[in-house]
């Protein structure tokens, strides 16, 4: 009985100095970790964590800023859309214009062109007519002289017929005195 | 589909069974080894998480594989350094090394310098040495060793992201964006929730570390015959301390008048308070500390326990069993090491949060 109480007490203190080596910190090993944190904290914020959180966040705003600018791109798109369609509204009002101006200056020329040709015709025709009556007074001069002439020929014939005897001459003065009434 | 697969599963189970009298029969019919102790599964269990002066690998007494490490003694008569196999694989205290007029001994890896004139380590009833005192040990020690393996490997892999960092602007490409997103991880999810965006950056160095250390540390300690260096309460004793430092040295006045004399509470209970907050400070890192101790520490007794099964049942039968527990342990495992990274840092960052945070004046 003893002796079992013996071994136990053996046994007990056996593990609990195990459990208890598990539990107590181990002195050594704890300064060593502690320098070994502290080397590793400075090394890896100098050499790695500060390069890799400046690249980190220097890509960020990269990415970021790249995002703003494809929206401004956008925009400017949007708004050069606009400018153009705008452009184009103009142009076509232009166009509309100048289609509208062209065929009023057509229109104008037209009539003005008919006005000069009426206005050449009207001449031409009082041109005519002028020369028209000129030479009709010139025909109608030379009938009048050619009657004229033939009538004096006539004459110049029936009086000869008249007088080419003594008797008729006779009557003719006769006639003639007849006619004259003395008063 | 499924039901195929647990059907094979079940036959592999039900015929591993019937082999077992077999297995267990083989075993008797062995000649007994007259050297061969009984399997004591508590020895073997606490040689796996405790430290050690060497690396053990395989083997067994002199035959055993191990990786010599230095062993560096602070003594009363200044520093003593040796290899740790001078001891022979003893960790009994039966092999004395003489070292500068000194005897060392190695009993169940503590090491004790044996008073003059003494051949043999005694001990009492206690367990305490009666013979012998034992030096400060500074020595490398397999915890340390592989605590230098995980600095090697941390280094090996954030110096290549920080040199990609460096040189280019572009998201990096394989490991590399794997480290990335974790660093991120820590960030994002970690340092500013807690900690909040304006002061967050004072203190990723340490929360990076500290989660990246733990969490491949763990990793690292669950491939066989690698140091439980997490699982190690002198370890995680100093990442709590980390924290603790931190704490104190960051608190700003608001902090410190919360825990000495808490605004908006009558005056008879603000003593009373500053001493409950005063202790929530200290438990705070000592809460760190037990977590990731405990953790670690169960993970492994519990696979190694498993694995003891079929020692102290004898059949490798057992192994049917015991292999596919081990498995799910270690797979679970593999998910404990990254949640009690995450933990560690996560209280971590929240404790530092809480010494720093601007209150509102009221």
């Amino acid at each position: 009985m003893v002796a079992k109480q013996a071994l136990f007490n053996v046994a007990y203190n056996h593990y609990s100095y195990i459990t208890m080596d598990l539990i107590t910190p181990d002195f050594g090993l704890f300064f060593w970790q502690t320098i070994v944190m502290l080397i590793l904290i400075f090394l890896m914020a100098k050499y790695a964590w500060k390069p890799i959180l400046q690249g980190i966040r220097k890509r960020e705003q990269n990415i970021n800023d790249a995002l703003d600018s494809a929206e401004n791109a956008k925009k400017e798109m949007q708004n050069l859309k606009a400018d153009n369609e705008r452009l184009l509204q103009e142009a076509r009002v232009e166009r509309d214009n100048m289609i509208k101006e062209a065929r009023a200056i057509k229109d104008q020329i037209i009539a003005e062109a008919k006005q000069d040709a009426q206005k050449e015709a009207d001449k031409l025709i009082e041109q005519a007519r002028a020369t028209i009556q000129v030479e009709r007074n010139a025909a109608m001069a030379d009938i009048k002289n050619q009657v004229a002439t033939l009538s004096v020929q006539i004459a110049e014939k029936v009086l000869r017929q008249e007088l080419s005897s003594d008797t008729k001459q006779q009557k003719l003065v006769e006639d003639m005195i007849e006619d004259v009434t003395l008063n | 589909m499924t039901a195929h697969k647990s059907f094979r599963i079940i036959v592999a189970f039900t015929l591993s069974f019937l082999l077992l009298p077999f297995v267990s029969s083989a075993q008797e019919d062995m000649p007994a080894d007259p050297s061969d102790e009984a399997f004591n599964p508590t020895d073997m269990i606490m040689h796996h998480i405790g430290d050690a002066h060497g690396w053990h690998f395989f083997g067994s007494g002199e035959q055993s594989v191990t990786l010599p490490l230095p062993v560096i003694l602070y003594t009363d008569n200044g520093l003593v350094t040796f290899m740790s196999s001078e001891f022979h694989h003893d960790t009994e205290g039966q092999y004395v090394v003489e070292k500068d007029g000194m005897q060392f001994v190695n009993y169940h890896e503590t090491i004790y310098q044996l008073n003059p004139g003494e051949e043999q380590i005694a001990f009492n009833e206690e367990g305490e040495a009666t013979n012998a005192v034992k030096p400060y040990d500074f020595s490398i020690t397999k915890n340390v060793a592989a605590m230098f393996v995980t600095v090697i490997v941390m280094i090996i892999f954030f110096f290549g992201l920080a040199r990609h960092h460096k040189k280019d602007t572009k998201a990096p490409r394989g490991i590399n964006s794997a480290l990335e997103a974790l660093v991120l991880f820590v960030r994002d999810d970690i340092a500013i929730p807690q900690i909040g965006e304006k002061k967050y950056m004072k203190f990723m160095p340490f929360l990076l570390t500290v989660f990246f250390f733990i969490w491949i540390t763990n990793l690292l300690g669950l491939l066989p015959g690698a140091a439980n260096v997490t699982g190690n309460i002198a370890v995680t004793a100093a990442l709590g301390l980390f924290t603790l430092v931190l704490i104190v040295v960051n608190g700003n006045r608001d902090y410190w008048k919360h825990t000495f004399w808490m605004p908006g509470v009558p005056t008879g209970v603000k003593p009373i308070l500053a001493v409950v907050e005063t202790m929530g400070l200290l438990i705070k890192p000592i809460a760190l500390m037990i977590r990731l101790f405990a953790n670690i520490t169960a993970g492994h007794i519990i696979i190694l326990s498993l694995f003891s099964l079929i020692f102290i049942l004898e059949t490798a039968g057992v192994a049917s069993i015991s292999v596919p527990f081990v498995l799910f342990m270690t797979v679970l495992e593999l998910l404990v090491a990254f949640l009690q990274a995450f933990i560690f840092t996560m209280l971590s960052a929240l404790f530092i949060g809480m010494a720093v945070e601007e209150h509102e004046h009221h």
